[in-house]
């Protein structure tokens, strides 16, 4: 049954411009300005999805972003689709393309709908109480809980769309501009302030700006027309931006906001291309002004959430500001006088208000007399205890309210209706308000929670605020703005107000019903499925917290966070529970106040963009080269250099070999190096490592380990005396940011009567190690100058030196077991010496290795890494290196940790050396260690973490830890894997030269 | 997020800082002499005060300078922000 329900000229809509749009596989037209919600209403579609539990269908029932209901699928393309699209949000453009979420195989008739009839047996905590037992058939229970479970479809390609991030600081930022955020934003613009102004919708002037009515006047003209005015002022001020379409995510401390700005979605597809589609936007605002208004409450009776059910603030929007009748036989409820407002604006526009049923007995307004007026009959005192219709409703049971509110009396009316307009009141919208760290207080009279104390340099004002009516406002907001902006006057002053609205109220939190509470369907949360029962049974079943009823029940809990019943819900516990309000609390508001996409919150940190790269300065020859790469930290480090089809093995292998028995060349530039000068650099280095360093000659190199305070190995590396106060430090790659802050904070804090001044040069110098027994040779032909002889230049030692005009430093020190140079270079020139080096070595079968092999030769020779064969639990001592740790030196960092009684037991973990009884045989770094496994539970001694297949020493060989290693020299243990046991032996770490032969050759 | 007084540098956003901890902790001055128990005292043992905290914060992305600051844990406010070495403006 299509029908146009488009009524006169409306403000937002352009009837001259007509827009088509598909929803469910059939083509609807709409205008442009219409929302995807106000387009179907105008065709008459109320039923949009089906409910998250129970399959009820369900209908649009706000005109906002709280909209519980109407979210749909929109379809752009496989990678454009998008869940959870609000529908009251969302603004149609040529080619939209939307589905309902939740159903199968259709909206219409939906299979799951036979939840709703099987709903008593699904209670609150239906899941917990059923699923528990038997605890193996968990895994079967997922699968079909998983498939029932979630909202819409995720793209599962990536998104094509741009999203940037931007910040922006101000002196005032308004949150809403609605008439008091209008007011708020011109005045503080106007008293010099520089001032932000961001309105979540894509019009300014929020609900004022249609109230266009001779009951509520500003110095005599309808309010409407006078905001109207206020807008095209504001908009000409200088120093106030204005961001439509702009939602505040989240309100932060110190001022601190984050808003979604969305630029494109609202264009036609044609229209986006190359464009930012959303920013976020990082505010840093001096002061913060709050005016996000109200959100209408719902009303709680059985039933309450049939397609045509709606709130009866959005029924005046949608005809006043889209020129859409939400239906031809129009009911309203009520328990306050806003449906009055609703009534009025329907009768303007010529569309049928068939009845009014008002909780409240004795009332009496202008904005009532009016409705009268036009032979609109007035239920007073009566409540609706039921509705029908499954798709649609279409008829309400009205009864008499008794004189306490808490039953009902007489006999049943039923009044036919094709719309239902439900008012219970307003909450104030205090969402970023209470993030921000804001306290509320509660106000009996109305039964609102409002801002009372504020953590930050802030105000709320209107009505979210709670000063809902025109007079509060125009009254309230100028005093409060002096007073917040430190300003003598505003243009306020003198203004007139008309209000014809009564405040009076009738709050009954659950209407009464002619049947039992358990017989009722009463929805708190429309999208969760929670009901007013389902509270009831969380607090019989002895639940107290607000929090834990909300978890149990999961009010509150899906996309639109309970904007609409979350009040219901607490209102509900306080009368079962006989609790105050205000001393329950209210459930934690968490950001973001509406759903974002990854997108937004990534924004252009995506692809190559998703972390800093940095590439050594020779990192373009292993490119060249053909290295394959691996990550360390944020560098990418040439991992090894296949030739001709090798795999990484081969390539290790034969890398290793080069290594060993000629030459071979390492890029070690990534390793962390700090320049450390000052009179006590000596006695600094003497209080960072465990071993001793004054006596360190100039021009001589020493290895140092670096600890915790809890004893524990933090880094490694060789530091060289440049001169008599001068150092440098190496470090990992992976440590040299910390090793950095970690001595500066000693340095800072601790020793501030030590002269020392350290530098990172990491970036600076650039490393090039030439290793194996033709090191040397090839080294004199780069550096003919330099004395290389042992003697002269022993293991161990540094020369400065010069490369043509260009100063170098070389070190003659190893990380794998080889006579090794290290040549230090300003990085600028690296490239060339690294060429001139493999020119140098090419008589020699000169082989560039990457980091894999670095770790095999390494382990080889039984040196440790730092992170791999250590971790946060390893002292020196575990790892048999007691040589390093001096016992002269009265302290170091880390020294009195390694006598605690903990660390001084005897069955810590140690690091020891695992030989494999099939020397083929390659262990599984992170492999399980064991002795014995027929005890169980079998014990488990320690796990592998280091292991390679040596090509020099033709077996494999591995690295671990081992409770009480040290002393199990020849043991035989086992590791067991998936399939096998592999038994190994344990030995010394050190496989290769034990000597230090070839170090000194 | 914060907006910290930074001592040397003024005012910065908080992403610019690292918080190291509880502050006036002294290093011991002779760790050899202390028990186990005194040791882990000064080791691991830290207050987690809901209220007036002294911290530590490192302007790591800045001037890498250590400062000192007075927080309020419950609401997070500022109380002040003074140099290594000297004494807290607030108790």
């Amino acid at each position: 049954m299509t029908k146009n329900l488009r009524v006169k000229s409306s403000k937002l809509v352009d009837e001259t411009y007509r827009i088509s749009f598909k929803f469910n596989g059939t083509t609807y037209y709409g205008f442009k300005g219409d929302t995807l919600a106000s387009a179907l209403l105008a065709n008459n579609i109320h039923l949009v999805g089906r409910s998250f539990k129970y399959h009820r269908p369900r209908g649009i029932m706000t005109a906002g972003s709280e909209e519980p209901n109407a979210i749909v699928q929109l379809h752009n393309g496989t990678s454009r689709t998008e869940p959870n699209v609000r529908a009251t949000e969302i603004e149609i453009y040529e080619g939209l393309v939307a589905t309902s979420q939740n159903c199968w195989p259709s909206v219409k008739f939906d299979i799951g709908g036979i939840n709703n009839f099987l709903s008593p047996l699904l209670p609150a905590g239906f899941y917990y109480k059923t699923f528990m037992w038997p605890a193996s058939f968990w895994e079967k229970y997922e699968y079909f809980i998983r498939k029932s479970a979630g909202l819409g479809k995720s793209p599962d390609v990536p998104d094509p769309d741009i999203y940037e991030h931007k910040y922006i600081h101000c002196d005032v930022l308004v949150i809403g501009a609605g008439i008091s955020g209008l007011i708020a934003a011109k005045t503080s613009a106007k008293s010099g302030f520089k001032t932000l102004l961001v309105e979540e919708k894509s019009y300014l002037g929020g609900s004022t700006i249609y109230q266009d009515s001779e009951f509520f006047k500003i110095n005599n003209q309808n309010s409407a027309s006078w905001l109207e005015k206020e807008i095209n002022e504001v908009k000409k001020i200088e120093n106030l931006e204005i961001k439509t379409r702009t939602s505040v995510a989240a309100f932060h401390g110190y001022n601190f906001l984050l808003a979604r700005e969305n630029l494109t979605d609202h264009l036609p597809l044609e229209q986006r291309e190359n464009k930012t589609r959303q920013r976020l936007l990082k505010i840093r605002a001096k002061k913060v002004i709050t005016a996000t208004g109200s959100i209408e409450r719902p009303l709680i009776f059985d039933n309450n959430d049939r397609p045509g059910i709606l709130l009866s603030s959005a029924i005046k929007k949608y005809a006043d500001l889209f020129g859409v009748a939400c239906g031809e036989k129009n009911i309203l409820f009520t328990n306050n006088d806003s449906v009055y407002e609703t009534a009025i604006s329907l009768i303007q526009k010529g569309i049928k208000v068939q009845a009014i049923i008002d909780n409240r007995e004795e009332i009496d307004s202008k904005l009532i007399k009016e409705t009268e007026k036009n032979n609109i009959k007035i239920y007073k005192g009566y409540t609706i205890v039921d509705t029908f219709g499954y798709k649609r409703i279409n008829s309400v049971s009205i009864m008499k309210l008794s004189k306490d509110g808490q039953k009902v009396i007489g006999s049943k009316e039923n009044i036919s209706c094709d719309s239902l307009g439900i008012s219970g009141g307003w909450t104030p919208a205090v969402h970023l308000f209470t993030q921000s760290g804001g306290k509320l207080k509660f106000r009996d009279d109305d039964q609102v929670f409002i801002p009372n104390t504020y953590p930050s340099n802030q105000i709320s004002i209107g009505s979210c605020n709670g000063d809902f009516t025109l007079d509060e406002i125009l009254i309230n907001t100028p005093k409060l703005l002096k007073e917040f902006l430190n300003i003598k006057k505003t243009e306020y002053e003198n203004i007139e107000i008309y209000s014809a609205f009564n405040k009076s109220k009738r709050n009954i939190w659950l209407l009464p019903s002619n049947k039992i509470v358990g017989k009722t369907k009463s929805f708190v949360d429309f999208q969760n499925d929670a009901t007013a029962k389902d509270i009831k049974l969380a607090l019989r079943e002895g639940f107290r917290s607000i929090e834990h009823v909300k978890r149990y029940t999961t009010t509150g809990m899906g996309t639109d966070q309970g904007k609409l019943g979350n009040m219901h819900a607490l209102g509900i516990i306080s009368e079962t529970a006989s609790s105050k309000m205000g001393e329950l609390g209210t459930t934690t508001f968490r950001p973001p106040y509406t759903p974002l996409t990854f997108g937004t919150i990534v924004g252009r940190n995506v692809g190559k963009y998703f972390d800093i790269i940095r590439k050594t300065p020779i990192h373009e020859w292993h490119v060249e080269n053909k290295a394959e790469f691996e990550n360390v930290g944020q560098w990418k480090r040439a991992w090894y250099y296949p030739q001709n089809g090798e795999n990484m093995h081969e390539a290790v292998q034969r890398e290793s070999k080069a290594a060993r028995d000629s030459a071979g060349i390492l890029d070690a530039s990534t390793l962390g190096k700090i320049d450390i000068q000052g009179t006590d650099a000596s006695e600094f280095l003497n209080r960072v490592y465990t071993n001793a360093w004054s006596k360190l000659e100039i021009g001589k190199c020493r290895y140092g380990l670096m600890l915790n305070e809890d004893g524990m190995v933090y880094d490694d590396g060789v530091t060289t005396r440049l001169d008599e106060n001068h150092y440098i430090m190496t470090t990992t790659t992976g440590g040299a940011a910390t090793v950095l802050g970690k001595l500066e904070d000693y340095l800072q804090t601790e020793w501030p009567e030590l002269d020392v001044y350290l530098t990172s040069v990491t970036d600076h110098y650039a490393t090039i190690s030439v290793c194996g027994p033709n090191s040397k040779k090839i080294i004199q032909k780069v550096i003919p100058e330099i004395d290389l002889s042992d003697k002269d230049f022993p293991h161990m030692s540094f020369k400065n030196s010069k490369i043509g005009n260009v100063k170098c430093r070389v070190m003659r020190i190893s990380f794998t077991g080889e006579q090794c140079y290290e040549i230090n270079i300003q990085a600028n020139y690296a490239k060339s010496v690294w060429e001139n080096c493999m020119e140098a070595g090419k008589d020699f079968n000169i082989t560039p290795y990457g980091t894999e092999t670095m770790h095999l030769l390494r382990a080889e020779k039984g040196f440790i890494i730092a992170g791999q064969d250590t971790d946060a639990t390893m002292t020196p001592i575990d790892l048999q290196m007691d040589w390093i740790v001096s016992k002269k030196k009265f302290d170091f960092i880390g020294k009195r940790s390694l006598y605690r009684s903990d660390t001084i037991r005897e069955d810590r973990k140690q690091l020891v050396g695992l030989i494999t009884d099939n020397p083929e045989e390659i262990l599984e770094e992170g492999a399980q260690i064991v002795a014995d496994m027929n005890k169980k539970p079998i014990e488990m001694l320690g796990h592998v973490t280091s292991s390679y297949f040596s090509p020099n020493l033709k077996k494999s060989i591995a690295l671990g830890v081992v409770k009480g290693g040290k002393n199990m020299m020849g043991q035989k243990l086992i590791i067991p894997m998936e399939k096998k046991q592999i038994n190994v032996t344990v030995t010394d770490p050190v496989f290769l030269d034990k000597e230090n032969k070839r170090l000194n050759a | 997020m914060f907006l910290i007084n930074c001592p040397f540098c003024g005012e910065r956003e908080q992403s610019e800082f690292k918080a190291g901890g509880e502050a006036h902790i002294v290093r011991p001055k002779q760790p050899t002499e202390l028990s186990d128990d005194q040791w882990a005292e000064y080791l691991f043992m830290r207050k987690n005060i809901k209220g007036i905290q002294f911290e530590r914060w490192n302007h790591i992305h800045g001037c890498r300078k250590w400062f000192n600051m007075v927080r309020d844990t419950s609401n997070d406010e500022i109380k002040a922000v003074y140099k290594m070495g000297e004494k807290p403006p607030v108790k």
